[in-house]
């Protein structure tokens, strides 16, 4: 990953570090961590089923990737280069703790839903990514502002997913019926329709993530590689 | 200050301050957060019994009001503990009992384990909720079988899981599901247990003892059936006892 890393950095940094705004706006298009650098794929899968559960992750996310990149960014002439990703790793597995612990405590449904996914957040590409990319080498406020923007490429993207695969997997929104009750087949289910239970499944979300990959490259041509 | 920040001892001490700066600040959040914790657990318990024998979604009853609401259906002090041969365990809190850990526990042996029986009224009828724990597919189930006034029947029951396959192996929470065994008896006239059995052909409903599985969730099916089974033995012992 290192290596990756080391490239991404050497092609981004000019652009980067010129205007902060950009640090927010580019991972939310042009230069989104799951559908772009392809990261922190396995949790888009996991957790798209509802939307409910996709912005509680997205939004555990943010913290932990804009939190991280603020202290290692505010550490990063103190970190010793041989330990670096060690420390890198600490911080994150600290965050993603005090996480989980608050999730535990103030939100028990939300946590319980979630499970094991919030411990799975430290192994999120996307964290480490940033980290050994833009916090070690930038000061801790673009540091910070990229860690946000990131968080909310990766938690749109989240939402996006999981919009198409609630809607038509479970019939609901964010919880609320959209299409009547299933149970008692009021509304669409009425006239004959069913969910479709291939949409609550992995392959789905992996599907569902093809397609937008697909229409953002071709309606940017310039995200298009040359072989 | 010009430190070299690739020697060994730099290293070191870098490593240690930050181990100790991390491990007591997440000792802190641990602490502070572990009153939460814990009351959430309870509330948790608290609703898993009620929804065996209500339908705690439409009667509005959620974390909010658990408490209260368990407290006009259920009478802890009427709550026991039995040993694995029905016998009550005297000075044993029936909710302070956890099923989960002693079934995790390796070390435990079945027969050491503790069996809690919650006695809950409603509209002036009695109701007796029994906490069965075993494995799914991917991980733990769990559920809470309620039986009526006669100690036989199965007039409610609500079944959890940790991870099991959506669509599949979770469908053993939904209401199809937990439908299919109500009416079953777990004893016989002469208070003997019956066993449960799982059956794919469909003649669940038709046959006693006998439930319809999840297409698909077989091995979760099966798991309820193992963890049904096992679990409801015990009370069928203490309840025949009761009844000589």
């Amino acid at each position: 990953m290192s290596d990756l890393a080391q490239n991404q950095k050497a092609d981004r940094e000019p652009l980067f570090s010129k205007k902060n705004k950009k640090l927010v706006t580019d991972p939310l298009t042009d230069n989104n961590p799951v559908t772009i650098q392809v990261l922190g794929i396995c949790s888009a899968l996991a957790i798209t089923v509802q939307v409910k559960q996709g912005v509680v992750m997205g939004l555990a996310v943010i913290f932990v990737v804009a939190l991280g990149n603020f202290i290692i960014s505010a550490l990063r002439n103190l970190i010793p280069s041989r330990i670096r990703i060690i420390v890198q790793l600490v911080v994150v597995a600290s965050l993603v703790i005090i996480v989980d612990q608050l999730l535990a405590a103030f939100m028990p449904d939300v946590s319980e839903q979630l499970s094991v996914f919030v411990g799975l957040i430290i192994t999120n590409c996307i964290i480490m990514g940033r980290f050994e990319a833009f916090a070690m080498a930038n000061k801790p406020w673009p540091s910070f502002l990229d860690g946000i923007g990131n968080g909310l490429g990766y938690a749109g993207l989240l939402v996006l997913v999981a919009v198409f695969r609630e809607l038509f997997g479970s019939g609901t929104l964010y919880g609320f019926p959209i299409f009547g009750d299933y149970i008692t087949g009021s509304g669409l289910y009425s006239m004959g329709y069913v969910n479709n239970n291939l949409m609550i499944l992995p392959p789905m979300a992996l599907i569902i993530v093809g397609i937008i990959i697909w229409v953002q490259r071709s309606r940017n041509k310039s995200l298009q590689e040359e072989h | 200050m010009a430190v070299n920040r690739d020697s060994n001892g730099y290293t070191f001490f870098f490593a240690i301050i930050l181990v100790v700066v991390v491990g007591s600040s997440l000792a802190m959040i641990a602490g502070w957060t572990k009153p939460y914790q814990t009351r959430n657990g309870e509330v948790k318990k608290q609703l898993d019994i009620l929804s065996a024998m209500l339908d705690i979604d439409s009667l509005g009853i959620n974390r909010k009001n658990a408490e209260e609401e368990f407290v006009k259906y259920v009478d802890l002090k009427d709550a026991i503990v039995l040993d694995a041969n029905g016998n009550i365990k005297e000075g044993e809190k029936a909710f302070d009992v956890d099923i989960r850990k002693e079934f995790k526990d390796k070390k435990l042996k079945t027969k050491d384990r503790n069996y809690p029986l919650f006695v809950a009224t409603k509209e002036g009828k009695t109701f007796y909720i029994i906490p069965v724990i075993g494995k799914g597919l991917w991980g733990p189930i769990w559920g809470n079988i309620c039986l009526g006034e006669d100690k036989q029947t199965i007039v409610g029951a609500s079944f959890g899981h940790k991870g099991e396959t959506p669509g599949l192996g979770a469908e053993i929470s939904q209401k199809f599901f937990i439908d299919r065994w109500l009416g079953e008896k777990i004893s016989d006239e002469n208070g003997e247990f019956m066993k449960f059995e799982i059956v794919k052909d469909g003649s669940g409903k038709l046959k006693p003892s006998k439930v319809d599985g999840i297409t698909g969730g077989t091995i979760t099916s099966k798991g309820v059936e193992e963890m049904a089974n096992r679990g409801l033995s015990v009370y069928v012992t203490y309840f025949k006892n009761l009844k000589q």
